[in-house]
């Protein structure tokens, strides 16, 4: 079975519609747990999305030589590969970064983000695909995680990728850097979006009822008043 | 000493699950009800004390002698998996009523998060043998309570009257948030 979106549609869709973390739910560890300030969560969605493109471009190369049974497996050797990949190079390149992520960044082996990805896209779809794919659900990564971290640090540091936003007698919220504030705002944010969503339907809802009672008056309908 | 220090560090001080946010999957997954919550617990301790034993043991025994440490998440994944494996095949020729209790929940346990953070923290911080079992049952135990918990609030949220927007995950993770605010009255246990 192939996707029959279009190109198009196809790399979209993760940004929002399908987004893996508002949406989906998946791969929470990494959201709650890197999303400190801004510029964690932006190096943490860099290194997922490297490893979900690269990984879905092998799996959807090799998958007609993977047997059914081992498929799993095979996937998590693959997405385990290109970790150690990354974690090297963050290791060698931007080692205050890496040590601040800690073991977050091999735990991207087991984000089921990745793997889902794998078995739901990669495995069934050609390669351009998904490629296209990979990276949609890479940026709605990216764009999930520098939401959260912006909000966390803004209330909880008073800055923005290290820039001061909030004036000095702001009185920084302890909270929302510590682990109780990653649940709480994230559960804030999903409910306000939900909300939006929401109204969003009930605005077209009653939209499409007044469309249909103004063709019933234009026509006159004794009956339909 | 030193060992109940790894023991209450890993099971409520720096609970996997409200403060490394280890294992969050199965937490708002599994949360519905306490019965299931429990065995899950169960299962991912049993798992989890097994993976310290076999994941010190090719660390120390294989990886470092042999200068392959770059190898170690590849390893570590591995043995995770068929201990998990291993771990099913077993339960189901031991003993029948427990696999129906944990069945289900066993496959799911390759992809927690916390096992693999097990794992890797026991790297990390240099435990010896002793350590990282006392480290792994600790660190199970801290689990099963933060899910066991959960399912408990969960339960009397049903009957609760929560705004639309909010029903599902987004309460769940408030609820979460609240929890790991309790959690953090601990804090000041072990400094």
């Amino acid at each position: 079975m192939s996707s029959k979106l279009s190109l198009y549609k196809e790399f979209t869709k993760g940004i929002w519609e399908q987004n893996t973390t508002f949406k989906q739910i998946l791969g929470m560890c990494p959201v709650l747990a890197v999303t400190v300030s801004a510029i964690n969560g932006l190096a943490m969605a860099l290194a997922t999305t490297f490893v979900l493109v690269f990984s879905s471009i092998i799996v959807a190369i090799v998958k007609k030589l993977i047997p059914d049974q081992v498929r799993i497996a095979a996937y998590i050797l693959i997405i385990a590969t290109f970790v150690t990949i990354v974690d090297m190079v963050m290791k060698a390149s931007y080692p205050d970064l890496s040590k601040s992520l800690g073991p977050y960044i091999p735990l991207i082996v087991v984000n089921c983000v990745i793997l889902g990805r794998q078995e739901a896209f990669a495995s069934k779809n050609t390669v351009f695909r998904s490629f296209l794919d990979a990276v949609g659900m890479g940026a709605g990564v990216l764009l999930s995680l520098i939401l959260l971290g912006a909000v966390r640090e803004l209330f909880g540091s008073g800055t923005i990728f290290g820039i001061q936003l909030l004036p000095d007698f702001y009185e920084p919220m302890l909270v929302m850097i510590l682990p109780a504030g990653a649940f709480i705002t994230l559960g804030l944010m999903m409910g306000l979006f939900n909300q939006i969503a929401l109204s969003n339907k009930e605005k077209q809802r009653k939209k499409t009822i007044e469309k249909y009672l103004s063709t019933k008056n234009s026509i006159n309908d004794p009956v339909g008043v | 000493m030193e060992l109940l220090v790894i023991f209450f560090g890993a099971a409520v001080v720096n609970n996997f699950v409200l403060s490394y946010f280890l294992g969050i999957c199965p937490f708002i997954g599994v949360s519905n009800k306490i019965s299931s919550a429990f065995s899950m617990g169960l299962a991912a301790t049993f798992v989890m004390v097994l993976t310290a034993i076999v994941s010190w043991l090719i660390y120390n025994l294989i990886l470092v002698p042999y200068d392959l440490d770059f190898l170690q998440y590849v390893a570590f994944i591995l043995v995770i998996a068929s201990l998990v494996q291993f771990v099913e095949m077993f339960i189901k020729k031991m003993s029948r009523p427990l696999y129906r209790a944990l069945g289900i929940f066993l496959p799911l346990i390759t992809t927690n998060c916390a096992i693999l953070g097990l794992a890797l923290f026991i790297v990390l911080r240099d435990y010896s043998f002793v350590e990282s079992v006392v480290f792994g049952v600790g660190a199970g135990a801290g689990f099963t309570l933060a899910i066991t918990i959960m399912a408990g609030i969960r339960e009397e949220l049903d009957l609760a009257d929560v705004p639309k927007a909010f029903q599902g995950a987004p309460i769940t993770l408030i609820v979460a948030g609240i929890l790991a605010l309790a959690f953090m009255g601990f804090a000041g246990m072990i400094s």
